[in-house]
């Protein structure tokens, strides 16, 4: 009996080890997250979806490199507290501490502009999982950037159209005063004026504001037939039921940044009629079946909610990132250049925020169809008409 | 755009009760110990956070909120033995760090604790938002007020119909005649912290319906509430109380009549303004001194 | 005499060494927190004087450090001035903005001048945010270009290292005459006692205000030089809360010692770095981030309360 069980762990230990000296290098990436710092409910969905992916990858045995061995996914992650200075040390951290062969991040469009010298310069391929346009614009300037979430034109286009299908011409404008929400009115006031839309009331509120009533009854004061905000959870949903209570009869519309449940349950029955423009991943389950992106937004969304909770887009920007690094590394390998060289070859990649076709002119890779009209009905996401 | 201005009034006064509570708080510390209790906010998010949790758990709304309070006002009383204590004597620079180490080390247990993502408490009570001549009033609203104006009462027979609020008044004046009264100066101090724990935490509890419960709520509202404070000299709690409504319906009006963008700058030019015409003569009322 | 000349002689060993170290050290990431590390201490060298000297908590100091690098920044990328001339001009606005600014508040006393600093502070912030036209508002001003002697531009870690302790370290030297001259002397009357320094026939607000213009010189310069290493900047380092971290740099290094500001900035950003890096592996876990405050704020209390004096004190006593 002992000799049996001597031999099983003998056998066992061999394989063990055997299995240790053909186990290859891992393949480096690092991340920079804001998991902490008013950019925490988007960093941590996209830091909890990173590690998804890693431990799946690594479940499969890793990543299959040009060398056609498995090669392990080693993921460095780093907090940059929604803080610029950070983010700058925490790429360099990356770069000559750690030695990846690409970067995921940041979460936020300030910290991304602020590392956007130190990868240019080390020539690191960096993914951003940020909004901001300028982070791949001018593209001649951006050679080793790249970002999946859509552009705010993007988004902000989407709703516009939307604005004036409806018939809209008269628009009241709120925007929370950090990066998002300004980027949001630039875009918006372009587009509007393309459009023939007017803006009868442009007004801002901070983060941290416990109550955006006054800015209301300035916007309400100038006779809008439609009210735009353009902010994230927990401003957003104060301004949601400060416009309920203030018995506002306009239809509101917001911005991608309350395509998270949390809005819906902080804000409540003032939710309900709530129309903003987004990804398809909220609504995954109610898209053709034809749609090119349903199955992956439905494998990701049940894998992310059967561990994390519920779905997030900004998680679906990071997963976008991730598997673009990752598909690089299958081509190249741990060579910079060579991933960035592959990033910006991919064509035609289904991803979660949309279907990516990348160029030495676009590090964007996105078009209209990354963007859909999604309406709160009864507390749930609808498809908009 | 002035036939906004009482909905701008009604906002600010919910507003500034809010802020006029948290400012009790920074006054009650203060006014014995000379120390500026940078905790003082993060007193708040915790009252809001621990409702938050004891509501989760099938408890009553009042018996949350009571529950809520009394632990915030033993964390006071934990903060004063634990870290106060060891350095009295010590320059007032340095107490300040302490309770700005202590105020970053309380935000970080609430990340730990409570995550990052915005809680939704239910209101005290149900119904409609209520008209008030031509404003709309949440009624969560009025029960900030509400509660506001039971604490100051409750404050206002503590410290002038109880022996303990008079040990405490004592020490705020002078407190080494206190101690040669025979009153315990260091149990003073105790009371001082546990008492501005559970006025913080009464407004983190009162607030959180309308601002919902974050770990990073603490920041902002503290600030609010020392604006207050010092407005009634950090020794005053009806200068604090005032200080408290002043600001809240400065910063209403600025964002309704003069520009939303600004509302903050121009809520602090204002206070600015009128402390600096307080100091050379100029207004009819005096801040209380300090030393 | 000889306390200058020590004092000249320990800078300028320290100098020869940051300027050698880049040849031994070629992480990035290592310069670059030493680069950092200069700046934050001469940024909270003005605060220092201003509070060791004058007396006065400023909770606003990042509004100079914002002055600084908004008004360098906005020359030389939006306008295409020289680099040191824009630096110049930040340093010199900064320390305008505070004679300015100093004059009304300081007839403030006590906790009403600590909250208008805090006010000029949060004033400075939100217009930063609000004149989207001349700073990029929050999604900030980007493209702003390297300083350069002649054609050689200093934009890597190495001379960033160099210039940023140079700068520091001059403005220690300069720092360090003024404390030991009549002047110093002076504002340290006015320290202990004012009334007992006007008595002495001492121009108790004029000296204030000479600090607090000065303070806010070295805090613009400080800023300045951020900019121009970052080449990107946007108003939300620039919040409240850098004003308070740069009180407890000041305080953890020990606020009457000029080199308490150094101590102090380098105790801070090394604080950190090594909880970013120590925690993932204590906690075995990704999830590390989220105890990086709570640990931060936990070791500053113990900080305090061992080391009540500050380091500098510390130093000394040992």
């Amino acid at each position: 009996m002992v000799h049996v069980l001597a031999l099983t762990l003998a056998a066992l230990a061999l394989l063990w080890t055997a299995g240790a000296a053909l186990a290859q290098a891992p393949y480096r990436v690092g991340a920079i997250f804001s998991i902490t710092g008013p950019g925490s409910s988007l960093g941590i969905p996209e830091r909890d979806t990173a590690l998804m992916l890693e431990a799946e990858i690594n479940g499969r045995g890793g990543i299959k490199g040009p060398d056609g061995q498995l090669h392990p996914l080693k993921l460095v992650i780093y907090d940059d507290a929604s803080d610029e200075t950070r983010a700058v040390l925490a790429a360099k951290k990356l770069i000559d501490e750690d030695g990846v062969t690409a970067i995921v991040g940041t979460t936020l469009s300030g910290t991304s502009l602020a590392i956007l010298d130190t990868v240019q310069r080390a020539g690191i391929p960096t993914i951003s999982c940020a909004a901001a346009a300028k982070i791949v614009e001018p593209a001649a300037e951006r050679k080793w950037v790249f970002k999946t979430p859509q552009s705010d034109a993007l988004i902000v286009g989407a709703l516009v159209d939307h604005l004036r299908a409806r018939g809209v011409t008269r628009v009241g404008w709120l925007n929370v005063d950090y990066a998002f929400g300004q980027l949001g009115w630039i875009e918006f006031e372009k587009a509007a004026k393309k459009a023939g839309l007017t803006v009868v009331a442009n007004e801002k509120f901070g983060q941290k504001d416990v109550d955006v009533t006054p800015q209301l009854v300035r916007v309400k004061g100038a006779g809008p037939e439609a009210v735009v905000v353009w902010s994230i959870p927990p401003s957003a949903s104060i301004a949601t039921k400060n416009f309920a209570d203030l018995g506002l009869k306009v239809p509101l519309f917001q911005s991608h940044g309350v395509g998270n449940r949390r809005f819906i349950e902080l804000a409540g029955a003032a939710a309900n009629g709530v129309t903003f423009p987004a990804g398809k991943l909220l609504v995954a389950e109610q898209l053709p079946d034809d749609d090119p992106q349903k199955a992956v937004l439905l494998a990701y969304a049940r894998e992310f909610e059967s561990r994390y909770g519920p779905r997030n887009t900004f998680g679906g920007h990071a997963w976008d990132a991730v598997q673009l690094v990752v598909r690089a590394l299958e081509k190249a390998g741990p060579d910079r250049a060579g991933v960035r060289a592959a990033i910006e070859g991919t064509r035609n990649f289904v991803g979660i925020t949309g279907v990516f076709d990348f160029s030495p002119t676009d590090h964007n890779g996105l078009d209209r169809r990354a963007v859909t009209m999604i309406q709160v009905v009864d507390g749930q996401w609808r498809l908009a008409r | 755009m002035l036939d906004g201005v009482p909905q701008y009034l009604a906002s600010g006064l919910v507003v500034g009760g809010i802020y006029a509570l948290i400012g009790l708080g920074f006054v009650v510390v203060f006014s014995v110990t000379r120390i500026v209790n940078f905790a003082q906010g993060e007193f708040v998010m915790l009252g809001a956070l621990l409702t938050v949790t004891l509501q989760a758990r099938r408890l009553g709304a009042p018996a949350a909120f009571v529950l809520a309070v009394a632990a915030v006002a033993a964390v006071g009383a934990v903060l004063e033995r634990l870290a106060v204590r060891p350095l009295r004597g010590a320059p007032g620079l340095t107490v300040l760090i302490l309770t700005i180490g202590a105020a970053i080390a309380i935000r970080g247990a609430g990340l730990v604790v409570w995550g990052t993502d915005p809680f939704a408490v239910a209101a005290f009570s149900d119904g409609p938002p209520l008209r008030v001549g031509g404003a709309v009033v949440a009624r969560q609203g009025l029960w900030v007020l509400g509660v506001a104006g039971a604490v100051f009462a409750g404050l206002w027979w503590f410290f002038t119909r109880t022996y303990a609020g008079a040990a405490v008044r004592a020490c705020a004046i002078n407190p080494r005649a206190a101690r040669l009264m025979g009153i315990r100066v260091d149990r003073v101090f105790l009371l001082a912290f546990a008492l501005s724990g559970a006025l913080g935490a009464t407004a983190g509890a009162v607030v959180a319906p309308i601002t919902y419960a974050t770990y990073d709520m603490g920041l902002m509202l503290g600030l609010k509430g020392f604006v207050a404070a010092v407005l009634g000299g950090l020794v005053s709690p009806p200068g604090a109380i005032a200080g408290g409504f002043l600001l809240g319906v400065v910063e209403a009006l600025a964002a309704g009549l003069v520009s939303s963008a600004y509302k903050d700058a121009v809520a602090f030019v204002v206070l600015i303004a009128l402390c600096l015409a307080q100091a050379t003569g100029r207004l009819p009322w005096r801040v209380p001194a300090t030393e | 005499m000889h306390a200058a000349g020590r004092r000249a002689a320990v800078l300028l060993a320290v100098l020869v060494v940051v300027a050698a170290l880049p040849a031994v050290v070629s992480s990035r990431y290592v310069l670059s927190t030493l680069v950092f590390t200069a700046l934050h201490a001469l940024a909270a060298l003005g605060l220092s004087l201003v509070m060791g000297f004058a007396g006065q908590v400023s909770l606003g100091q990042a509004a100079f450090f914002a002055i600084g690098a908004y008004v360098s920044g906005v020359l030389t990328a939006s306008h295409g001035w020289n680099g040191w001339a824009a630096l110049a001009v930040a340093a010199g606005a900064g320390a305008a903005t505070a004679a300015a600014v100093g004059g009304p508040i300081f007839r403030l006393s006590g906790p009403l001048l600590a909250m208008a600093t805090l006010g000029f502070g949060i004033i400075v912030y939100y217009v930063l945010v609000n004149w989207t036209g001349v700073t990029g508002g929050p999604s900030g001003l980007g493209g702003i270009p390297p300083l350069a002697v002649g054609s050689v531009r200093l934009d890597s870690d190495a001379a960033m290292v160099r210039l940023a302790w140079g700068a520091l370290l001059l403005a220690l030297w300069l720092a360090g005459n003024v404390v030991d001259s009549r002047v110093g002397r002076a504002l340290r009357a006015v320290a202990a006692s004012e009334p007992a320094a006007e008595a002495a026939g001492i121009d108790a607000a004029r000296m204030k205000l000479g600090v607090f213009a000065a303070a806010g010189g070295l805090t613009a310069l400080a800023g300045g030089l951020y900019a121009h290493y970052v080449t990107f900047i946007n108003p939300s380092p620039f919040g409240f809360a850098y004003s308070v971290e740069l009180v407890v740099m000041v305080v953890l290094g020990g606020v009457t010692r000029l080199w308490g500001a150094v101590l102090g900035a380098a105790a801070v950003v090394a604080l950190v770095e090594v909880l970013r890096a120590a925690l993932p592996a204590l906690t075995a876990s990704h999830g590390a981030a989220e105890y990086e405050i709570v640990v931060f704020g936990a070791i500053l209390m113990a900080f305090v309360i061992f080391l009540p004096g500050g380091l500098g004190a510390a130093r000394s006593r040992a």
